[in-house]
């Protein structure tokens, strides 16, 4: 049994006297579809920023792959292969889409901060950014600059931002949130269809998203997982039927 | 491999390359020449400072001290030869002043780019007088008020050139030009210079795909450093005199204005910036002691109503040429032309009646010729023509603005309403 994708342990998150991560385990197996689910304010979004390193932890102990990434930045966990999404996108404005999604392929292809070759002579980079914006579809927003897309377009090209550089762990927060019917079922066709050999984490509201996708849930409320489980199984626990009592969860 | 520069760039290099080589046949006067190196030096010097501001977003108030040390860099090498007895050849100085430059950006460099935005700013401007500072507390390197001076003539190039003349000179202005314009046009199409250009959007998200922000800053503040420090050389040589001016905020200043009149969005924009300030600076100051005054105006006007600076009229201008619409907006500037030309010119004789009346030295009298016309700024009756030109030029420009969106609504609404 090798290491777990991911790991969690004790991991707590104080902002100020508020804690919001009251000492969080977790473990993802290796090419797992693990959601987390949870209230409004049940700290998702923190650990998410925890995990990613966008956040310093308070206390506890985070491993990709078995090894321990507590404490670096976010680029270095970046580097040692685990990417996220963005509720609020995270683009890079001023930059076409073709742009946005090539930065996101530079370092994973080895190019780093070089300044001796030639970036539009870089056919693999321009290959494999040409190849996320098709799966996207964005093929025909590929030279317009980001900010005058769409909410939705938007919101594509930060998933393909997020997946471009091929980690083996992604975080999506929220991927579909503010999106139509058609769109989700877009955006659940094309996460299921990138995430596939690979590791998931995502945060959730849409709870049809959830149960479609999840091998694994999660279920975090205030700032502790009160549950884990196969869907099945969440879907069954008292508990978790306690937390979301009244918002319709059991309907789901 | 494909080729390094595709054709329709080819063709504009070759197009800019012809132009400088043949720009000194333009004039024979000595005035035409230096004001034709002076154009060369501040292009490298613009183009290395957006390098900072236009492609990563950082604000510098400190880029002087780059150019400024480069420049002492060379000058200090020059009398080095002088005394000794090696040579390097001059033609190869300017490298010097780069290297000294890069040096100084590795060094100062890792000070400033902690941080982006305003903090950015503040420290480039504090690091900014602290190198100007040390130029006046320490004048045995410096020069103190005199400055430094050499003798370019001290080694010669290859093939006989010894840039006695100034023709020479320029040659090695435009060469030296030319190649460090090349290399950053190369630079803005890399891994790195992409990658400056998501800094400058959006930091965070560089660090999550895999960038430290501060490490490409850092790499693009020396970068920056090496090419202000190459213009800072060829500065030393043109004038073979370097004195702390060159390491002043007042330099550091120009240079932000050269780049935001250009056009801080285009890389071209630095290029028309340097031109036109160099020759703005040259050409108004012949006329009119109050110079700075009217620098002040062009800068705050363009940066107000044309924030993309003249590169960004440009494009804008092209962009209604394309789709069909700068027929109507020429006919606009044409309305506005006269009103415009009121408001200028009230503005203008204001300014000199007051620079007239503040700097006479004879009692009830301030004599001066303004649009060919003598007046009297002492008389209180000569103020009132001007101020009658600038309220009916404002005055005539909004009403031509009112009229202009009234129509553009009539034309627009039904439009609108259609869809």
């Amino acid at each position: 049994m090798s290491a777990p994708a991911l790991r969690l342990a004790k991991v707590r998150k104080s902002f100020g006297r508020t804690e919001i991560i009251r000492g969080v385990d977790l473990a993802v197996a290796e090419r797992e579809r693990h959601a987390i689910i949870g209230p409004n304010g049940a700290g998702k979004s923190t650990l998410f920023n925890l995990i990613s390193a966008r956040f310093p932890l308070s206390s506890g102990r985070i491993e990709l792959k078995g090894e321990d990434v507590t404490g670096l930045r976010p680029f270095e966990i970046r580097r040692r292969g685990l990417s996220r999404s963005f509720q609020i996108s995270n683009i890079f404005h001023n930059l076409s889409v073709f742009d946005n999604v090539r930065c996101a392929v530079l370092w994973p292809l080895g190019y780093r901060y070089s300044f001796w070759q030639r970036l539009s002579g870089l056919a693999d980079a321009s290959e494999r950014a040409d190849a996320i914006i098709d799966a996207i579809g964005l093929t025909r927003r590929r030279g317009m600059t980001a900010s005058l897309l769409t909410y939705a377009e938007q919101r594509a090209l930060e998933i393909g931002i997020t997946i471009a550089g091929g980690a083996e762990v992604i975080l999506l927060d929220e991927p579909t949130a503010g999106m139509s019917h058609t769109e989700t079922a877009e955006a659940v066709a094309l996460i299921r269809r990138v995430s596939e050999g690979r590791t998931l984490v995502m945060v959730e509201h849409d709870m049809s998203v959830v149960f479609g996708l999840a091998d694994r849930i999660s279920v975090l409320v205030y700032g502790q997982i009160i549950a884990t489980g196969t869907p099945a199984e969440i879907r069954q626990n008292p508990a978790v039927r306690e937390a979301y009592l009244g918002t319709g969860f059991a309907d789901a | 491999m494909r080729a390094l520069f595709a054709r329709s760039r080819l063709i504009v290099i070759a197009g800019y390359l012809a132009v400088i080589v043949l720009a000194p046949l333009v004039s024979p006067k000595g005035y035409w020449l230096s004001l034709l190196c002076q154009i060369g030096i501040a292009t490298v010097f613009a183009l290395s400072f957006n390098m900072l501001l236009g492609q990563t977003g950082l604000l510098s108030f400190g880029h002087a001290v780059y150019f400024g040390l480069g420049a002492f860099a060379t000058i200090h090498l020059l009398r080095a030869m002088q005394a000794g007895s090696w040579r390097i050849p001059v033609t190869l100085l300017p490298l010097a002043g780069g290297l000294a430059g890069l040096l100084f950006g590795v060094a100062l460099g890792y000070v400033t780019t902690r941080r982006a935005g305003t903090t950015f700013a503040m420290i480039s401007l504090g690091i900014g007088e602290m190198v100007a500072a040390s130029s006046l507390m320490f004048p045995a390197f410096f020069g103190g008020e005199a400055g430094v001076s050499s003798n370019r003539m001290t080694a010669p190039g290859w093939f006989g050139i010894t840039y006695g003349s100034q023709l020479q000179m320029y040659y090695l202005i435009a060469a030296w030009a030319f190649l460090c314009i090349l290399g950053m046009y190369a630079l803005a199409d890399t891994p790195l210079g992409r990658m400056a250009n998501a800094v400058r959007d959006n930091p965070e998200r560089a660090e999550f795909v895999g960038f430290d922000p501060q490490w490409v800053r850092y790499l693009m503040v020396v970068l920056a450093g090496f090419f202000a420090g190459v213009a800072g050389g060829l500065n030393a040589l043109n004038y073979e005199i370097v004195t702390a001016e060159t390491l002043s905020a007042s330099t550091s200043g120009i240079v932000i204005m050269m780049a935001f009149v250009g056009g801080i969005g285009h890389f071209a924009g630095p290029i028309i910036g340097a031109a036109l300030i160099t020759v703005l600076q040259i050409a108004v100051a012949a006329v009119t002691e109050a110079w700075p005054f009217y620098f002040g105006i062009l800068f705050t006007v363009l940066v107000l109503y044309a924030p993309g600076g003249i590169a960004g009229i440009f494009a804008e201008h092209k962009r209604l040429f394309d789709t069909g619409q700068l027929g109507p907006a020429l006919r606009q500037y044409l309305l506005k032309l006269l009103p415009f030309s009121l408001c200028a010119a009230g503005v203008i004789t204001l300014v000199e009646m007051a620079y007239a009346l503040a700097n006479t030295t004879e009692r009830g009298s301030a004599p001066l010729h303004v649009f060919g016309v003598t007046l009297n700024a002492a008389r209180p009756v000569g103020w009132a023509p001007p101020v009658i030109a600038l309220v009916v030029g404002v005055l005539l420009l909004r009403l031509i603005s009112r009229r202009l969106s009234a129509k553009s609504e009539r034309v627009l609404t039904p439009l609108m309403e259609r869809a």
